[in-house]
């Protein structure tokens, strides 16, 4: 009996012991929020998928950095002919992927080709519309012309979508991911954990970590409690804006507030009235009170916006006081419009707390000018076949978090319905200029050119809100793409 | 008898096919695109027909539906959506979390339940009575969610003996693994226990109150005797009714448990799978959780059967 009882209290004992052990400074335990559906990035648009699989897994001829700049990455150097048609990369030597096979020109090509062709299940497949031919001229070298100079290429070809994978392994990559990267696939417990592992035959510079994991937590007081009682060290973006001041208030961790590439928006169906009258919409934008929007529904976390354009970006100016919240000169626009009493209309909400919470206080606020808007709550699955698809809508709120995507404004049937020559051209003159100063410019104008149309009304940036532990440094502090890259990501001592 | 299984079995496989095409028909209804939802906003219309097709969403509903019903006959539930894995395995995957942890709370709530049931019958009106009903009250009323919170925010964050949530999975160690169903398990088994224990106490003060309970008194058998041997089996019926339930409920409709836990169960997949439009998990999961109901359903009646000779000979 007593034995019997020592033993219990030996299992109790350990089981305490075995929890508070903290984890060896070579391996992380990271939170995401979303499980992606699969682990090939060439085949689905969800930003979970890169969140584990970029820069980590896979490799790109190029890719994008921690400012959002282009680096070299399996093409070591580039060249770009007199017209600007013509890219030769020059790529790495000595490559293996992680299945031991060889990555070599042959690759690329299949990679690009696979992407573009007719079979393609690729989620940004207008990526590689520019191409032309990719023409394999030895190991080491692949010339891709394009059919037009493209001042996006090399960005383009940096995304998550355009990563390099081999013929042997490309059917098998949303299961078994295989890559040139850094780290390699180790396991996957479905519903609950990705773990990855330091790729020991990397041709660059090696991993710090052996080991990160990725431990997937949709509910936001259980990442609050999962970061506090250790279980996990990091959260790249946290869901629970509430609870960031808490952790802001203690020294084991580090809350950084970065910015995305995530613009959101009050979109408008630019075609249906009473939303085709450009007055009607300069009204709402003008009754847009974005500092409490930003306080109530994102806890002060948020950059406002004037246009669509991320306040990081160096070509970006501040519009925002071209649409400032003034409740008076928005009933005046209204009445000028032909609504003196304001009108009775729709929102549509997809999940998303920001878009939740936000049309609420928005809708509150367009009441105090006479706008009556009827809240819908949507799931995604709806809102993509509704709103996106069908554009059978009003006003929706939604962030556009892919970077570099000014041009979805000079989309044909694109989900606003906003229609203008002028802006198209500029998205043109911007896709064929590759001179810097010349872009910003251009730019620019297209950025005023937004504020003025008002397509949608600009609302906020989304913030990253990261916390890890205080101990870790190397985890990126904003999100120019969708990615954790774990590269250079290490434990201080 | 024979008559009688011969007759459950083939209603069961009646209730089966009409929750399927029921299931199949609501899912088909249910607007929005699988294949949209996965290439997002920035796909080409040529990219999401090619995945539509390779999924096979444009064939024909009622060849999608018997080719889906043919497979569930031999065991087939198809491959997920958006895992592009075979049902079959995810299901099994969760079931290894969703059942253990089912079980450990039943066993749990049955544990704390029964005492209390009968120890608050036998003090009727008295102050322990009151007291323990009170507490079951408590018990009843507290959202299972918020007192997990309590628990996670006391044993996790605070006194560090378990982890917050999480399923490191059997292959990592039998102890590990049920270290991290602990408080999910008390989580969920104390708000079932306070319904228990009240259903248990009124289905035996129902039977005290009855004739053969004071004949059992006057032939003089002790109060203990009466209530253990008379009273007690009697008052079962009710007990295991609700316990079937319960244990439907403990298999499926845990998942705000499992949210808080952050568990990798059954009903964790399910909602994931409704949100991703991944309907072939969604119907190859509520198919076996019907399976499922209909066998507890015909456990119950059976142990009504042990319980109560009378009702043996009924069939």
């Amino acid at each position: 009996m007593k034995s019997w009882k020592l033993a219990i209290a030996g299992v109790a004992i350990s089981l305490v012991m075995s929890s508070a052990s903290y984890a060896a400074k070579t391996d992380l335990v990271l939170g995401i929020v979303l499980e992606p559906p699969h682990l090939d990035p060439t085949a689905g648009a969800a930003a979970a998928i890169d969140e584990i699989v970029y820069a980590n897994i896979f490799e790109g001829l190029t890719r994008i950095g921690a400012k959002g700049n282009v680096l070299p990455a399996l093409a070591e150097s580039w060249a770009q002919s007199e017209d600007g048609k013509l890219y030769t990369f020059k790529l790495r030597k000595d490559v293996k992927f992680h299945d031991g096979t060889s990555f070599d020109a042959g690759d690329v090509k299949f990679s690009l080709d696979r992407a573009r062709g007719d079979k393609s299940t690729n989620a940004q497949k207008g990526l590689f519309s520019a191409i032309d031919t990719v023409d394999v001229v030895d190991p080491l070298t692949v010339k891709v012309a394009l059919k037009q100079p493209s001042g996006d290429f090399l960005y383009n070809m940096g995304w998550g979508d355009a990563v390099i994978v081999a013929p042997e392994s490309a059917g098998t990559n949303k299961d078994k991911p295989v890559g040139t990267g850094p780290f390699e696939f180790d396991s996957w417990a479905k519903g609950s954990q990705i773990v990855i592992a330091k790729n020991a035959g990397y041709w660059g510079k090696p991993a710090l970590l052996d080991k990160a994991t990725f431990r997937v937590i949709p509910d936001p007081a259980a990442a609050t409690a999962a970061l506090l009682a250790g279980d996990v060290q990091a959260f790249p973006v946290f869901p629970s804006y509430e609870t960031i001041p808490q952790f802001q208030a203690d020294p084991r961790f580090k809350v950084v507030i970065g910015t995305t590439e995530g613009e959101t928006v009050l979109g408008m169906n630019n075609k249906k009235p009473p939303f085709d009258n450009q007055k009607v919409r300069q009204a709402i934008a003008h009754a847009i009170d974005r500092k409490s929007l930003i306080d109530g529904a994102m806890f002060g976390f948020g950059t406002p916006i004037g246009s669509f354009f991320p306040p990081h970006h160096p070509a970006y100016i501040d519009l925002t006081a071209e649409t400032a919240y003034d409740p008076e000169f928005a009933k005046k626009l209204l009445a000028e419009a032909g609504h003196p009493d304001g009108f009775k209309t729709t929102l549509k909400l997809p999940p998303p707390t920001y878009a939740r919470r936000g049309g609420e206080i928005i809708a509150a606020e367009l009441r105090e000018i006479g706008i009556e808007a009827e809240i819908i709550p949507v799931e995604w699955a709806q809102w993509l076949d509704q709103v996106f698809k069908n554009k059978d809508y009003d006003m929706t709120i939604v962030s556009h978090t892919e970077p570099n995507d000014l041009n979805i404004f000079s989309r044909d049937d694109y989900y606003f319905n906003y229609d203008s020559p002028a802006f198209k051209d500029l998205i043109k003159q911007i896709d064929a200029t590759s001179d810097g100063v010349e872009r910003t410019g251009l730019y620019q104008q297209a950025q005023k050119l937004l504020t003025k149309d008002v397509p949608a009304a600009f609302l906020f940036q989304l913030p990253k809100t990261g916390i890890w532990d205080a101990k870790i440094e190397g985890l990126w502090e904003n999100g120019p793409i969708q990615a954790n890259d774990l590269t250079a990501v290490k434990w201080l001592d | 008898m024979l008559n009688y299984t011969t007759k459950r079995a083939l209603i069961a496989i009646l209730t089966l096919l009409a929750a399927s095409l029921v299931v199949f028909a609501m899912l088909e209804i249910v607007p929005g695109d699988p294949a949209r939802l996965m290439l997002g906003m920035n796909a080409t219309e040529d990219a999401v027909h090619n995945l539509q097709e390779q999924m096979g969403l444009n064939q024909p509903l009622a060849i999608r539906y018997f080719s889906w019903l043919g497979g569930l006959l031999t065991g087939d539930l198809g491959r997920s959506y958006t895992y592009s894995v075979p049902v079959f395995d995810l299901i099994m995957e969760r079931v290894a979390v969703s059942l253990p942890l089912a079980a450990i709370s039943l066993a749990l709530s049955t544990l704390i339940a029964l005492p209390v049931g009968i120890f608050a019958a036998s003090k009727r009106g008295k102050f322990s009575d009151t007291l323990a009903m009170g507490v079951t009250q408590v018990g009843v009323a507290i959202p299972n969610f918020w007192f997990a919170l309590l628990l996670v925010y006391l044993f996790a964050v605070t006194l560090r003996l378990v982890p917050a949530g999480g399923f490191p999975g059997w292959g990592a160690g039998f102890g590990v693994s049920l270290k991290s169903l602990i408080l999910p398990s008390i989580a969920l088994a104390l708000p079932q226990a306070a319904i228990l224990a009240r259903v248990t106490r009124s289905a035996l003060l129902e039977v005290l109150g009855e004739d053969y309970i004071r004949t059992a008194r006057a032939k003089g058998l002790s109060k203990r005797q009466v209530l253990y041997r008379h009273a007690l089996r009697n008052a079962l019926i009710p007990v295991l009714t609700i316990l079937g339930l319960q244990f439907g409920f403990l298999l499926a409709g845990t998942i705000i448990i499992e949210n808080v836990f952050y568990l990798p169960g059954l009903g964790r997949l399910v909602f994931q799978a409704i949100t991703q439009r991944d309907l072939i998990v969604v119907e190859g999961v509520v198919m076996l959780l019907i399976a499922t109901l209909i066998l507890v359903n015909l456990l119950v009646d059976l142990s009504y059967a042990i319980v109560d000779p009378r009702l043996r000979g009924r069939s």
